[in-house]
């Protein structure tokens, strides 16, 4: 459906995107995460053909886009900030696609209608976007988005600026609204929880060039680089030499699975990992923070040497900070990172 | 695509600008087809033309600074206030603008002058002091001022200054850090009119100036049409032509254009009524500078147009009915109103297309060349309109342009004025418009074209009313072309009130303040209608 070849573009210098080679299938939702300045908003200006492309091609469907302008690729973007139109109601807004279509009156104010419907903002149509909340903005920038049934649409951080419980339900609705309209979606965001909850495949970006490609499960148990893993949130990353299933580290002898790479590597252990101990036995670590997570308790632990711990612990059986703790280690949750 | 947007300005330009101020500038430095460019040295090194350089550029700095002072707390209170009569009000102060600059002059001589109204009150007589030019000029240009800035100021969103204020900032620091700079461009292409206005003023400088002091543009009228020097008036037009283009260069070099992305709001929610003692003594202030300055010499103006021999009535109006004796006219002077309109409507049509195509062009921030077309844009407000008129004479008058005895010589000459204001009331805005909108309505499948007419238009409509109503007023009210090219029997009325003042007698002078009663009525008619018509309505067309 998507496809892009080697496609580089250059802001002076640097790189916003440096031979990023990427492809979305038919009805496949992808998620492009990474932090501000990765380049994944540029990735979707020029896939709509708002930034001229350096390097490289743009394909849809097969067809290559070098050439064609913004309002003859047929693709639909989201804006971060949702650019509604202000002098327009919501309906205004909404068809605005299709009077560019030349599509009838009376079909366009079904489809209008229809789309209200389907982002939940029945009747809204005479309203003037000024009026809206942030979430009725949302929702009425994406029916205008997908108002002209887009061969594929493409979200720059969608939820962004919404509150953390409007944006939680909204993802889910977003993912079965896609996947009863077998839209193809391409999004963007910096938000991981968002990324892994919408998309059927994370593409993990730093610094204009792709670092991981995967399912959210894939990412998430394996992050590819320490890059990767600690954009994810994980903070448990050492230095180490493996040998057969140990590894000797700062923290003492870690176990790995079986079958990973030898010799010198880095170590991701996922806090899961960190299994806590009676004072005396494995790793001696002082507590330094303790915070309450709901569900389960986060503490840091200070070893004697090597970086700070991160470990996960139940409520009830969690340390004080300044008490002396032990630490061991599980394999399953350990990840030998490339490079 | 943006050269495309370029050429029928650019086409025009050529046409109806250079062409005929290059005859005319031939015509003055070459004898028998030998240039004598050291005419130009010689000319140059006169001190009394070096005298009338200096008067030129101080007096119209003093003007400017002067207007700016005056005319920008009037810009914020028209912009933020919502009092009864505003509307009115801001019609009646854009009245002088579009006046005959020797009807402002008279009516100045009339309020300033010998047995004028401060003679006869307090014996006060500024006629023969560079103030009465001054204030004339305020006069002229406060609706400058007041509509360009305003404008603007009145769609700027309130809250950026109310953050500000929430961020520790006081009411003036907010002002000066949020609003400022967002009107820095529009106070900028104001002061730049102004000046360039002052700089080329004639009418006023002619009447008020005496014999002490004297334009640029004054004495290439005097060389051409009292002296029949043209090499000198040539000289001085090139002169005056290349200190304006140096302004514009600097102006160009100085404002980095730095229009950013405003928030802008429709500015009804802008305005409201004004509170505490410090909102009602600023709007008080600026009512009693209007009523003094724009209000009064009206006043005169209109008093003296009732004011016939058999006491106040409209004797001088129904005079104006037929064509009298004495051979002024070849037609009653009421018709050079119809004339007048019609010309007028005509040359908005012609300055609308072509500044709406070029500010268009211009919208996109460029590289030299387009600094240099919106430079270009700018020339005709800096050229003597003496020049002009008298070049489209010599030009426009064999085939394959043979326009003599076209009606549509007068509105082209008229829309050259015109454009300037156009393109400069237009650009602002609609370098405003946050591109992203333009990217989201391409993304939604519309053509550029589609682009400019669904998402540009309709954001500056606001604008195009106000430039519409800025050429509509000067083409009503141009006069140092129009009067070398219109034709005896369909005089305009700025035309017909200067010869009527160039005769003697009473009916005469009667007559003309009649008429000029007559254009302020009609400018103010066509100004009113304009704040009436109402583009708010949200939704499609």
């Amino acid at each position: 459906m998507l496809k892009l070849d080697g496609v580089t573009v250059r802001f002076g210098e640097r790189a916003a995107l440096d031979a990023v080679d990427l492809e979305v299938a038919e009805h496949e939702t992808v998620c492009v995460l990474g932090p501000s300045g990765s380049g994944k908003s540029t990735l979707l200006r020029v896939v709509a053909g708002l930034q001229p492309v350096d390097e490289g091609r743009v394909l849809l469907e097969g067809a290559d886009q070098g050439g064609v302008p913004v309002h003859r690729r047929g693709v639909g973007l989201m804006f971060q900030d949702h650019q509604l139109f202000p002098q327009r109601d919501v309906a205004g807004n909404v068809s605005f696609g299709l009077r560019m279509r030349g599509v009838p009156r009376a079909r366009q104010a079904e489809r209008v209608e229809e789309l209200l419907e389907l982002v939940g903002l029945p009747g809204a149509g005479r309203r003037a976007v000024a009026a809206l909340s942030g979430g009725e903005q949302q929702r009425v920038a994406l029916a205008r988005a997908l108002a002209p049934s887009p061969r594929l649409l493409m979200l720059d951080e969608p939820l962004g600026q919404l509150d953390r419980t409007l944006r939680e339900r909204l993802v889910v609705e977003l993912r079965s609204l896609f996947g009863r309209l077998g839209t193809t979606v391409l999004a963007v965001t910096h938000d991981q929880g968002e990324a892994f909850a919408l998309a059927d495949r994370v593409v993990v970006m730093r610094d204009g060039r792709i670092a991981q490609t995967g399912t959210p499960l894939e990412v998430w148990q394996r992050p590819a680089s320490e890059f990767v893993a600690r954009f994810l949130g994980f903070e448990n990353v050492v230095p180490g030499v493996v040998s057969g299933v140990v590894a000797s580290t700062e923290w003492g002898a870690v176990p790995v699975p079986s079958g990973s790479a030898q010799g010198a590597v880095r170590l991701l252990i996922r806090p899961a990992g960190v299994r806590l101990l009676p004072a005396g036995e494995g790793l001696p670590c002082e507590v330094v923070s303790r915070t309450f997570r709901g569900n389960h308790v986060a503490l840091r632990l200070r070893p004697r040497s090597g970086p700070v711990l991160e470990a996960e612990c139940g409520v009830r059986d969690a340390a004080g900070v300044g008490e002396m703790v032990g630490v061991g280690f599980v394999g399953a949750e350990v990840v030998v990172l490339a490079g | 695509m943006r050269l495309g947007l370029m050429a029928l300005p650019l086409a025009f330009f050529a046409l109806f600008f250079a062409w005929p101020v290059a005859a005319i500038v031939g015509r003055g430095l070459r004898v028998d087809g030998v240039w004598h460019l050291g005419r130009i040295g010689e000319v140059i090194t006169e001190p009394d033309i070096g005298h009338v350089l200096w008067f030129t550029t101080w007096q119209a700095l003093a003007s400017t600074a002067l207007t700016l002072l005056i005319a920008l707390p009037g810009a914020y209170v028209f912009a933020r206030f919502d009092f009864p009569g505003r509307h009115l009000l801001r019609a009646v102060v854009t009245v002088p603008f579009v006046l005959p600059t020797v009807v402002v002059g008279t009516a100045f001589l009339a309020l300033l002058g010998r047995g004028g109204l401060l003679d006869e009150l307090w014996g006060v007589r500024l006629d023969t002091t560079v103030w009465a030019i001054l204030l004339a000029h305020v006069f002229f240009n406060y609706a400058v001022v007041v509509r360009t800035v305003g404008g603007l100021w009145a769609q700027l969103d309130p809250r950026q200054e109310e953050a500000a204020r929430v961020l520790g900032a006081s009411r003036f620091a907010a002002w000066r850090t949020v609003t400022l700079p967002a009107l820095g461009p529009a106070v900028a292409a104001a002061a730049l009119m102004v000046f360039l206005f002052t700089f080329t003023s004639f009418g006023v400088v002619q009447i008020l100036g005496g014999p002490t002091f004297s334009t640029l543009e004054v004495e290439i009228y005097r060389q051409t049409a009292e002296l029949l020097d043209l090499p000198t008036a040539a000289v001085l037009t090139i002169v005056q032509f290349a200190a304006v283009g140096a302004v514009l260069a600097v102006h160009a070099w100085t404002v980095r254009r730095r229009e950013s992305a405003l928030k802008l709001v429709d500015p009804k929610q802008t305005a409201r009524r004004p509170r505490g003692a410090g909102q009602w003594t600023l709007l008080a202030g600026v009512l009693a500078v209007i009523a003094v300055l724009i209000l009064l010499p009206l006043g005169v103006l209109v008093a003296r147009s009732l004011d016939t021999p058999d006491g106040y009535g409209f004797g001088y109006f129904r005079s104006l009915q037929s064509v009298g004796e004495g051979g002024t006219f070849l037609v009653p002077p009421l018709e050079a109103v119809w004339n007048s309109v019609q010309y007028a409507l005509a040359a908005t049509g012609i300055a609308l297309v072509i500044g709406g195509l070029a500010a268009a062009a211009l919208t996109r921030r460029g590289g030299r060349l387009v600094r240099g077309f919106d430079a270009l844009l700018m020339l005709p407000l800096g050229v003597s309109a003496v020049t002009v008129g008298f070049g489209f004479l010599i030009t426009l008058d064999r085939p394959p342009l043979d326009l003599r005895t076209s009606w549509i010589l007068v509105p082209l000459a008229q829309a050259l004025v015109g454009v300037p204001f156009v393109v400069r009331t237009m650009l602002p805005v609609l370098r405003a418009v946050d591109g992203r909108l333009r990217e989201a309505a391409a993304v939604l499948g519309a053509s550029p074209l589609r682009v400019w007419r669904e998402v540009d238009l309709p954001l500056v409509r606001r604008a195009l009313l106000i430039a519409a109503g800025f050429a509509f007023a000067v083409s009503l009210g141009e006069f140092g072309a129009t009067v070398f090219i219109a034709r005896p029997d369909r005089p305009t009325l700025p035309v017909a009130v200067a010869r009527l003042l160039g005769r003697a007698g009473d009916l005469n002078y009667g007559q003309a303040m009649a008429l000029s009663t007559i254009l302020m009525v009609v400018c103010a008619l066509s100004l009113l209608l304009l704040e009436r018509v109402r583009t708010d309505r949200t939704g499609e067309f």
